[in-house]
């Protein structure tokens, strides 16, 4: 591709009405890599997704989808590209089998090779025991399933994939992250939507939507790297009174509770950000033990939340 | 008490869905309005201004003064002058007329001579409301006598044609196949888009390199096939339960099924890429099946309806399709008589197949 990158996006906008779903988005997706998009329900992952396949016209700005301009020629993008909607959308009268078959026939796979390009697809998505069965019928992680197999048929180049997971189980959940990273070593690109937190931790590359603009991106763990914040973890017997201490208190960015712990974002400009915790707890004579820790991804996405929404105040 | 509050909190939200769907809110003020005005206005049993033909082969001062008559009753509408009984009955097979009037030549004896009658009605036995209507001319008085007694044999011999016995069921039949076939096939592709639409297959259908109109035409022909076996059961029992006849070359009526029935889907696939929900291509699909029947010529004469409601009456292929079963089957005619109904609906199949095929953008916005 074009400098190694599948999608290369500039000020790529949509709106509807008054609503900026997508605001002035720049996208670098690598070529062969996964590249995750997380962000709230409604921060313009889907919208987003949608542009880049040629489904939605952007307001403005361009993009570039494996070297065709977008929006424009997307008839030629369209055998390229395969796409797994948010909402299962294969024929649920229909079995695993013959959604398959219809699939080969509408994207012209090679008429000799299907029947082995189908069963390859049966077995390595484990849907062999499943083929005569109706898909309205399977359970979600099987659908799941199917629908990636049905995506990657015709072995496109690109995958858009729009929260994948987000109706089934952990465990299909990790098979199914296992047959990304297959893909991707395979030379796949693959550019997927999530509210995981744990799912956006896996991909090579990282965007975070909020609101229809992106607040951040880059590796997961050089996003961890440069919250610019200190997060302190806090353990209290009585985490509620602790939260209500330290939430209002002057510096303190924000107090999230996890069971009995607390994790306190504290923008790095402090320089003693524990005393600062200890001298709040004591204030309201909360007893509790801090430390300092390694910032989350949850931790990098309300640091740059949070800021965002500043900026909009 | 706590069910009262139950029930009106179904209430509310029935309501508020109700008004929420603009297009059924709509439709629930506009149909009864549009309807009520256009069959009100539209149906009327006291039929006038049927297509007429005569041949007067006698042109004497009586039979001209017999021609003003028949003209002054409004039912009849002169519309061709021909010279012979045979040219009559060719317009008639064509569809071209519903009464032909034969005059002749020795009229003004016959009028006089009370053994024989004076003038002929021939009369489209195929468009059940005609023959009764004719009846009523039969009692038409002729001459200066206007005070004359009714004889027998009548002055004016009425002759059905095409269903001499007057069984309703031959009328009926031929017409009753266009509105089946018109329910049918209008239902079955005004939920084919919208369908997929609300199940979410059209997300995934989109960005395939399927094109709009490989699916639009994809979608209208299995139907077809559908439409043509639905044909022949219907042909089937009006043969062996109602004796109904095809008297002309069954190959030129499944040919104008087949078009028949492609501009129907067609139609039904206009509709799908125009409503949101399955639920509005049902009510767009009542919203043409009234019409349908009431206004096609089916039930009431076609030349009796008010010329705006004939426009309407005309635009739709089921109208088209009436004359030609009713021709084909009752008249003996052929395709060939009847080539302007023909090239309607085929012109009508493409025109709605394009405009769906163009309203179905393969986008979202």
């Amino acid at each position: 591709m074009k400098d190694g990158y599948a999608i290369r996006a500039r000020g790529l906008s949509k709106h509807f009405g008054e609503l900026r779903a997508v605001d002035g988005l720049d996208l670098d997706v690598p070529t062969g890599s996964i590249y995750g998009f997380l962000g709230p329900n409604g921060s313009g992952k889907s919208t987003t997704i949608r542009m880049l396949c040629g489904l939605l016209t952007p307001t403005s700005g361009t993009a570039n989808v494996l070297g065709t301009e977008i929006p424009g020629s997307a008839k030629l993008l369209k055998p390229r590209i395969g796409y797994m909607t948010q909402k299962f959308s294969l024929f649920g009268d229909m079995t695993v089998l013959e959604n398959l078959q219809f699939i080969s026939e509408i994207y012209s796979y090679p008429a000799g090779a299907r029947k082995s390009r189908i069963a390859e697809l049966l077995e390595h998505y484990d849907l062999v025991a499943q083929r005569k069965q109706f898909a309205a019928t399977m359970s979600g992680g099987q659908r799941q399933r199917l629908a990636l197999a049905c995506a990657v048929l015709h072995e496109p180049e690109l995958l858009l994939l729009d929260e994948p997971t987000s109706a089934v189980d952990p465990q299909s959940r990790r098979d199914f992250w296992a047959k990304l990273f297959a893909l991707a070593e395979a030379g796949t690109t693959i550019l997927v939507s999530t509210h995981y937190m744990d799912e956006a931790e896996r991909c090579h590359r990282l965007a975070i939507l909020d609101k229809g603009v992106k607040v951040a991106d880059g590796a997961p763990q050089d996003l961890q790297c440069s919250t610019g914040m200190h997060v302190v973890e806090i353990l209290a017997d009585d985490p509620y009174h602790a939260q209500t201490a330290l939430v209002d208190a002057p510096m303190i960015a924000s107090v999230t509770q996890l069971g009995v712990r607390l994790r306190v974002l504290i923008p790095e400009s402090v320089d003693d950000p524990l005393g600062l915790v200890d001298r709040n707890l004591r204030e309201h004579t909360v007893a509790a033990e801090s430390r300092l820790v390694a910032a989350s991804l949850e931790d990098v996405f309300v640091a740059v939340t949070m800021k965002s929404q500043r900026i909009a105040a | 008490m706590k069910s009262i509050s139950r029930l009106f909190a179904v209430m509310r939200k029935e309501i508020r869905q109700m008004r929420r769907d603009r297009l059924t809110a709509a439709m629930i003020a506009g149909i009864p309005i549009m309807q009520l005005l256009l069959f009100g206005y539209a149906i009327n049993t006291d039929v006038r201004n049927l297509s007429t033909a005569i041949a007067d082969e006698a042109n004497t001062h009586l039979s001209r003064e017999f021609i003003s008559r028949l003209n002054a009753t409004q039912v009849t509408n002169i519309k061709y002058r021909v010279t012979t009984a045979t040219e009559l009955e060719q317009l008639m097979q064509t569809g071209k007329i519903s009464i032909g009037v034969a005059i002749p030549h020795d009229f003004d004896r016959r009028v006089v001579d009370k053994t024989r009658a004076a003038v002929h009605l021939l009369v489209d036995g195929s468009d059940p409301t005609i023959s009764g209507i004719a009846d009523q001319l039969r009692n038409m008085p002729i001459g200066f006598d206007t005070g004359a007694k009714p004889r027998e044999p009548g002055l004016i011999e009425v002759r059905p044609y095409y269903n001499p016995e007057r069984r309703t069921p031959i009328n009926i039949i031929p017409g009753l196949m266009g509105v089946i076939l018109t329910m049918t096939m209008l239902m079955f592709t005004a939920v084919a888009v919208v369908r997929e639409r609300e199940r979410g297959n059209l997300e995934l259908l989109i960005n395939t390199p399927v094109t709009s109109a490989e699916l639009m035409i994809g979608k209208v022909i299995p139907y077809i096939a559908i439409g043509i076996v639905q044909l022949a059961l219907i042909l089937v029992v009006g043969r062996l339960l109602f004796d109904v006849p095809v008297r002309g070359s069954i190959v030129d009526l499944y040919l104008a099924a087949g078009v028949f029935v492609a501009a129907n889907l067609a139609l039904g696939l206009f509709v799908s890429t125009a409503v949101k929900t399955q639920f509005q291509a049902m009510q767009g699909t009542f919203f043409l099946i009234l019409p349908s029947i009431l206004l096609s010529g089916f039930i009431f004469p076609f030349d009796g309806m008010p010329v705006a409601a004939q426009y309407l009456g005309e635009a739709l292929p089921i109208t088209h399709f009436i004359r030609l079963t009713r021709g084909i089957m009752l008249r003996e005619a052929s395709l060939g008589d009847l080539p302007g109904d023909l090239i309607y609906l085929a012109v009508f199949a493409v025109i709605a197949t394009t405009a769906a095929a163009l309203r179905f953008s393969k986008r979202l916005d």
